[in-house]
């Protein structure tokens, strides 16, 4: 039977399992939103800017291991995803992004609301498609939705003009791709395999840096069982928290420029460091001049392009990690390494990290570690960027995969509710608590409309010093303290969720925060608290930018009177 | 670390826009291309793309691996140190007048080169060859006083069988 273009990618995208999109309407997709009523399977879930669809999508895929799907209509709606695509390709996020775009004889003319977008992608998807015939749609739709979701996960864009959408053809989804140019290796190669596993049986101070990948392969038991097998420690990347329990007796916790001390110098020191589903970012490597000195590496990682690429490997295995892993875990022999791992609880106990500042005003740690008492640690958290996306990152204890979002690679202010939003749309039986930095907030700020319109139950915590502060931070450290334009002008945060018809209060004071956190996980709609907090405070450990891991900052140490949390609780 | 020249050769998809993302690769992670030759392979709809590119061997591994990457690259491999039949092809508009036209006629008989097109005050020299002889070939022409050229960039394939 003859279909639509705009029935087709409907049908086509019920056949790949999607049951929500983020999207705005506009000319160039018109035909495709006439049609969506005909598919009450599809949630369409509208948003207030593009930027928020896109990282709806993302916040979406990352919380359920599903493709995020977006929605934007030609020129400015698509230019809008730009950053939400990149942020997504930047962390390996899978998305399918969907455009409208002017009709084919318009097309190359500058027609009104035309935008080259397939160009402007290029570099920021894995793939991307203009559609010029709607027979080739339903395989376009059948191979971006493969391509997103498979080896290294990203976002493929799909262009469809207006036209397209309303061209009637014989509609049969296929059931195969045909992709000779697209492979991913998903077994690592059974010789590196075993020589790895040598290695690790022979090192006498093992590290595992655990990224993001185990996640996305979904390897974290195997990874468990290599750790313990092997009394092997383990540290994180910023993507890689949850990727391993950190409540447990082998977790370091987080590495890198914000990372533990005992964590940095664990890999400082370490023989061999087993790198598995990350990529040697230069936030979690620092300068790599420096970057592990004592160790030989093994690298984990499905894309073979990321071997090699920022640091020396003496023995990569490109594969998926959960198969990796599990062929591997078959070649490692128990061990105890005691010396190594008594080292590291006495670092630990010298360099406590996690200590934070007595201070009659309200810190933003206490804030987070507070949520993190308060829940249990049962919830997703979706951070910000900047100061507030460390301080989540450091003072809550992620034992979960997909329990932390956060913008790492792109460091996009203004993700955190967006991502929040779609984190809880995939997720509606998980809280969501979403970390705003105030600066970051008001990026996207205008999906606390979306919020509201769709009833999306998220827990939003803005973390408000009064700054940009991790700018600020740099401008204390690094630029003698002028603080060039990072002050900010606040509105009323609680007046304007007032405005959205959001329930929320301000907290000023300490004692405020348990209560104010309980109010809000008690109301079961979205609730916003405006924590107030000490405006000049600094993220530690910290190491400046070009330094290694060697020179990983502390808080001073005179500052350091009452540790809030005996971060040993071990499992 | 040393830069070299490696040549590098994709049978890519023939498809509209395929030229432009193997560019933008290279600009984007400012990898430095010295010519790329594209045209169509012996399988119908795809093209073989040949690339010389200058950098030490991890750059140019990471190029390759990057090329990889792309879904419309079917396959790519750095041929630069197997043995390979190379050449490029130019095309030289070389001031001529009627007493210096056998001189230059001679010049291009010894670098089997062929006088493609002759006007009163110019030749038009076509050659074909590696690198080196058609820099040689300009090298000697250079004296006549050069209006134009225009170099076609290195086309590569593997001596012998293919696998
Ligand atoms: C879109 C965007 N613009 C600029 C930056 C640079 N930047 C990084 S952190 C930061 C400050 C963030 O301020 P805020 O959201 O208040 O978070 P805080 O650091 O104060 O917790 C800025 C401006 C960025 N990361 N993203
Ligand atoms: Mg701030």
């Amino acid at each position: 039977m003859k279909k639509t273009g705009a029935q087709i990618l409907c049908e086509s995208l019920i056949k790949e399992g999607v049951e929500v999109i983020f999207g705005i309407l506009g000319g160039a997709v018109l035909p495709l939103y006439d049609t969506l009523p005909q598919y009450p399977q599809l949630r369409h879930i509208l948003v207030r800017h593009e930027q928020g669809a896109a990282h709806a999508a993302d916040g979406y895929a990352r919380a359920t291991h599903k493709a995020g799907v977006c929605i934007a209509t030609s020129g400015p709606g698509a230019t809008n995803l730009v950053t939400g695509i990149a942020n997504a390709f930047m962390d390996s996020s899978p998305m399918v992004a969907i455009t409208g775009q002017v009709a084919r004889p318009f097309i190359g003319k500058d027609a009104f609301q035309e935008a080259d977008i397939t160009g402007i992608t290029l570099p920021i998807t894995k793939h991307n498609y203009s559609v010029s015939d709607a027979t080739e749609l339903a395989g376009t739709v059948k191979e971006a939705f493969y391509i997103a979701q498979t080896g290294r996960p990203g976002p493929v864009l799909i262009d469809i003009p207006r036209d397209v959408q309303q061209e009637e053809v014989e509609f049969v989804y296929p059931d195969k791709v045909n992709l000779p140019g697209y492979k991913f290796i998903s077994r690592g190669h059974s010789v590196q395999v075993k020589r790895a596993a040598k290695l690790i049986n022979q090192a006498q101070r093992p590290l595992i840096i655990a990224g993001r990948g185990i996640i996305i392969s979904q390897a974290h038991d195997e990874l468990k069982e290599l750790a313990e097998k092997a009394q092997i420690p383990v540290v994180n990347t910023l993507l890689g928290l949850g990727s391993f329990p950190q409540n447990h007796v082998l977790s370091l916790g987080m590495m890198g420029m914000h990372g533990m001390a005992y964590a940095n110098m664990a890999v400082q020191s370490a023989d061999l460091i087993i790198a598995i589903g990350m990529r040697f970012d230069d936030r979690a490597t620092a300068n790599t001049g420096g970057f592990a000195p004592n160790a030989h590496i093994v690298h984990i990682d499905i894309d073979p392009a990321e071997i090699g690429k920022n640091v020396r490997v003496d023995m990569p295995i490109v594969g998926d990690v959960k198969n990796v892993l599990k062929a591997m875990n078959k070649e490692i022999d128990s061990r105890d390494h005691l010396d190594w791992l008594s080292q590291l609880e006495q670092w630990r106990y010298e360099h406590p990290s996690l200590d934070i500042r007595q201070n009659d005003e309200l810190l933003p740690q206490y804030v987070i570690q507070q949520i993190y008492e308060a829940t249990r640690g049962n919830a997703i958290v979706v951070t910000g960027v900047g100061q507030n996306q460390m301080w989540a990152a450091q003072h809550f204890v992620y034992t979960k995969p997909n329990s932390f979002i956060s913008s790492g690679g792109l460091g996009t202010m203004g993700f955190e509710l967006p991502a929040a939003i779609g984190a809880k749309v995939g997720c509606p039986g998980e809280m969501v608590w979403c970390i705003a930095g105030d600066g970051g907030f008001q990026m996207t700020i205008q999906e606390l409309a979306t919020i509201t319109q769709e009833n999306i139950a998220v827990k939003i915590a803005i973390i408000n010093n009064g700054y940009l502060g991790m700018v600020r931070q740099w401008q204390e450290l690094f630029y003698e303290h002028r603080y060039v334009d990072t002050k900010l002008w606040n509105p009323d945060f609680v007046k304007i969720a007032e405005a959205y018809d959001i329930p929320g209060i301000r907290v000023k004071r300490r004692e405020e925060v348990i209560p104010a956190i309980q109010k809000a996980m008690d109301y079961s709609g979205a609730f916003l608290i405006d924590f107030v907090v000490e405006p000049e405070e600094n993220v530690y450990p910290m190491v400046p930018l070009g330094g290694s891991l060697s020179e990983t900052l502390e808080l001073p140490k005179a500052e350091i009177v009452s540790s809030h949390r005996n971060i040993s609780q071990k499992e | 670390m040393s830069d070299t020249k490696h040549t590098l050769v994709a049978l890519v998809e023939d498809k509209p826009g395929v030229l432009n993302r193997v560019a933008s690769l290279f600009r984007r992670r400012a990898f430095n291309i010295q010519s790329l030759a594209v045209g169509h392979s012996e399988q119908p709809g795809l093209s073989r793309m040949t690339v010389v590119v200058s950098g030490d061997s991890a750059v140019v591994e990471q190029v390759r691996k990057q090329l990889d990457k792309l879904i419309n690259v079917i396959r790519v491999s750095d041929i630069t140190e197997e043995d390979i039949v190379a050449r490029e092809l130019a095309l030289i508009k070389v001031n001529a007048t009627a007493s210096t036209r056998s001189e230059i006629m001679q010049i291009v008989d010894i670098f089997r080169a062929n006088i493609v097109d002759v006007s009163s005050d110019s030749v038009t020299v076509e050659v074909t060859g590696d690198e080196d002889k058609v820099e040689s070939l300009l090298e000697l022409l250079r004296s006549f006083g050069i209006k134009e050229v225009t170099k076609t960039g290195r086309v590569a394939l593997t001596r012998g069988d293919t696998q």
